[in-house]
Formats: C-alpha cells, structure tokens, sequence
C-alpha cells in the first residue's frame, strides 16, 4: 500500500473503531436505562467524564510540560530542532509550535496542545543526541502530523467515552451491591445475566477500542509524516535507532503515555502473553511500523 | 407537498452549492496567492544575508573578485525579476543558488575564514534559509494542488468554468534550470 493509501486506510479504521465505541457506548446505555428504569445515571456519567477531561484536553499543553519537567528551547541552544521544526510547519501550512526539550537520556518525543495554534512539541535531549537531522526531521513531521490530524482532541473524546463507560459501569456495580433493583424489570434470567455481564465487561472493551484507536494514529502519524518529509527512511532510520534503546523513561506516565513517538515504559517481553500486551499497546510494535513506512520501497 | 414546494426546495439547494463551490474556489485561490507571496518573504531574507556574506568572505579571500561579483550581480537580477513571470524568478533565483555554492566552493580553500565564527554562523543561516525556501515552495505546490484538482474534478468543474476560475501552475523546474540542478563541479 502506498502512502497515500495507508493514510485513508487509517482514517477510515479510525472511524469503523469510534462507531464501534460509539455503540458500545450506546448499548451500555440503553442496558442500563432498561435496568433501572431512569436515566438519571446516564447523565451524571456524562458529566463527571466530560468535566474531569475537558480541563486536561484545554490545558494539556501546560500540563503535559509540567508533568515532564520541561525547559523550553531556544534557537540557539538547539539550532536543529528549532530550524526543522520551523521549516516542516511551513511545509504543512501550520503555525510553528512552541518547542519544549526534556532532560532524558531516553530517546523520545511527543505533541499535545488543544489545537494548532496551542500546539507545543517537545523531545529529550537523549533523542537529540542521537539522531541525525533527516532522522529528527521525521519524527517531528510524525508529531507535527499528529497536531495537524486533530489526534489530541480524538484521544480526548475516546477517553471521556471510556470514563463514561467507566462510571457507568462502577455505578451500577455499586447499587447492585445495595440489591438496589428495579421491580418492575423482572425480565427473564438470560437477558439480565448478559446486561450485567456486558456492563462489568464494557469498561474493559472500551479500553482495548481506546487503545486501537491510539496505535491507528500512530500508523497515521508515521503515513502522514512520511508524506510531508517525501522521505520515509528518515523516520524508519529514526524508529529504528529509538526501539533499540531499552530503559523506560525517568518520568514515563500512564496519563501521557500516548502522546510519546514511542512507548515510555520501556518494551514488552515477548513470551505467551505478547499478544495481550500489544492489546493494551498505545504504539503498534515498532518493527510493523517500519515495515509499513518502507513497504512502498521494497518493490522499487 | 405541492410540484412548486418540490421546485423551490430543489432550486434552493441547487443555489446553495453553487454558492458553496465558488466561496471554496475563491479560499483556494486565495490560499495559494498566499502560498506564494511567503515563497518571497524567503527569498527576500536570502537577499537580506548576502551582502553580510559577500563582506565577511572579502575579509579573507579579497582577490577572489569573481566569486563575488557573480554573486552580487545574480542578487541583484533576481531581485529585478521578481516583478516578471515565476519562470523567470525561478530561473533568476536558480543562478544566485549556482553563484552562492561557488562562493562557499571557493571559500573552503581559506582555514582562516572557515574558522571565522561570523562566516559559520552566515553559512548555516544561508543554508536554512534555502531550506525554508524549499519548504515554503513543497507548500505553495500543495496548495496548487488542491486548487486544481477542486477545479477540474466534476461537478466542480461547470462552477469553475462557468466563474472562470483556472488551474495555476505549480513550481517546477523547467528545462532551464535542468542545468541549476547539476552539481558544482569544483577545479583546483
């Protein structure tokens, strides 16, 4: 598949995965309402994953860098990273974004911001040290693709729906606890087995969906990047020399995750239970993601 | 509902995808004016580097004369045309590219200058400069693009016919500069 396909194949799984959410999301809904006979719990989930989300989606440029501990950079102290970053966003027709560095010996680097015009990228001094400029010009068109794909506000969204599916899901547990049922839903045993199984599941499914929806992004980021470089090696070259660097990052943490280029936790085993790490994986594995950047170039 | 409901609803939506397409021809227009008038503000901070340039290097090299007249005068004419067609910039703009390499070519027979802290500092913004230059032609060119693919896809096209908007032409190297993309061949 050529770039230009991967990048719609992507953007097309993304969507199949959030209508997919979305009626996960709406049957746990409809399972509870017919439970309980109200709506009212509807509502409150609602509110509380909207209202505890939205403050870290506005804010999340400035979070995320006090999180990491981040010092901004300057032109002259990081001429390379200051002038690629400069020059692809005239490239991709963006406002530049604020440049932020993070005293790590990992090689990393991510993107957050509620939009283009507060978008800040950041990368760790590990990564600057290690990679050459066309390498480090690929991994900044991959994060720059990310603020340009809107990929901050859909994780934004696919985490308020898991939250909501989240607390939906606690709330019912804990008045089922109290034998708080609805007389009127007797109902019969099967149909009343599969709800609560389906609601004590749904929190989980709505996990793994936000994480498939998270690694899809990142084979966007990587087909997106690699059309604004016009050089994929550059960032396979990159991806390459970033996975062979095994220790987790000094500050790695869950919330953020997602945002890195790479995984900061360092990487899974491999072993019998491989195939359910890459499940709750933020990143696909990092040699599939080369494969697919270089693939168009074997053929040549 | 009625035939004249029917024909009015139709003749609406009908007006308002015409409106639509032309407001959208006219952005795109205006998007790749643009794309093209920040080609020029890069350009213009090359001119504005060169003079600095050209008196740093005479510092050093002073009889190498012709080095920096050929300079000074592709500067000067690629200035000049920057109010002609963009083929005639870009043929411009491509000779100044030829005369700054054999600058920096000649320049790297002198240790002194090239330990000159003021000369490393001018080379590495010139060679960014050319890279922003780059960067905001791959823009300007993506941004024809879409132009042009709005207005020849159907049904487009009829609105963009009928309105007179064009496709535009994207930056390209033309037979001319064929010769700007030959490496420098350095003689000692």
């Amino acid at each position: 598949m050529d770039l230009y396909a991967q990048r719609t194949s992507n953007i097309r799984r993304t969507w199949a995965l959030v209508l997919g959410f979305l009626v996960v999301v709406t049957a746990v809904g409809y399972a509870i309402s017919w439970y309980y006979g109200n709506s009212a719990i509807l509502y409150f989930a609602v509110i509380v994953a909207v209202s505890t989300n939205f403050y870290a989606y506005w804010a999340s440029d400035k979070l995320v860098l006090s999180m990491n501990r981040a010092r901004p950079a300057t032109r002259e102290e990081f001429f390379d990273l200051y002038t690629v970053t400069e020059n692809l966003a005239i490239t991709a027709g963006l406002p530049k974004p604020k440049l932020y560095v993070i005293d790590d010996p990992a090689p990393n680097a991510f993107a957050t911001g509620r939009d283009e015009k507060h978008a800040v990228v950041c990368a760790t001094t590990g990564l600057l040290s290690v990679l050459t400029r066309p390498e480090l010009e690929g991994v900044i068109a991959h994060e720059l693709s990310h603020i340009k794909n809107r990929d901050i506000l859909l994780m934004t969204v696919a985490v308020v729906l898991a939250g909501f599916v989240a607390i939906v899901a606690d709330i019912f547990l804990r008045m089922s606890l109290h034998g708080g049922r609805s007389d009127n839903k007797q109902g019969n045993a099967v149909m009343m087995i599969l709800a609560v199984a389906g609601i004590v599941l749904a929190p989980l499914a709505a996990k793994l969906i936000q994480f498939a929806v998270s690694r899809r992004r990142e084979y966007l980021a990587d087909a997106s990047g690699a059309l604004l470089t016009r050089y994929p090696e550059g960032l396979a070259s990159a991806l390459q020399k970033i996975s062979s660097y095994n220790m987790p990052m000094r500050r790695a943490n869950h919330a953020t995750a997602h945002l890195f280029i790479d995984e900061p936790f360092g990487k899974p085993e491999g072993g019998k239970l491989a195939w359910l790490e890459r499940l709750f994986s933020t990143h696909p594995p990092i040699q599939e993601r080369i494969q697919a950047i270089l693939g168009t170039q074997t053929s040549s | 509902m009625s035939t004249i409901t029917i024909i009015l609803i139709v003749t609406l939506v009908v007006v308002l995808w015409i409106v639509g397409a032309y407001n959208r021809f006219v952005r795109l227009v205006n998007q790749a004016k643009e794309a093209w008038a920040d080609i020029q503000v890069q350009l213009k901070r090359r001119y504005d580097l060169i003079p600095n340039l050209v008196e740093t290097v005479k510092g050093y090299a002073a009889h190498e004369s012709s080095a920096f007249e050929n300079v000074t005068k592709a500067r000067a004419a690629a200035m000049g045309a920057g109010s002609a067609t963009p083929a005639a910039q870009a043929q411009a703009e491509n000779q100044l590219s030829g005369a700054l390499k054999t600058l920096f070519a000649v320049s790297e027979a002198y240790p002194d200058l090239k330990a000159n802290e003021n000369f490393l500092q001018l080379q590495k913004e010139i060679g960014d400069t050319e890279d922003k230059i780059q960067a905001s032609r791959r823009f300007y060119n993506t941004t024809v693009m879409t132009l042009n693919t709005a207005v020849q896809s159907f049904p487009g096209n009829v609105i963009a016919n009928s309105f007179k908007f064009a496709p535009m032409d994207l930056f390209e190297l033309t037979a001319a500069d064929a010769a700007a993309a030959e490496p420098v061949k350095v003689k000692f």
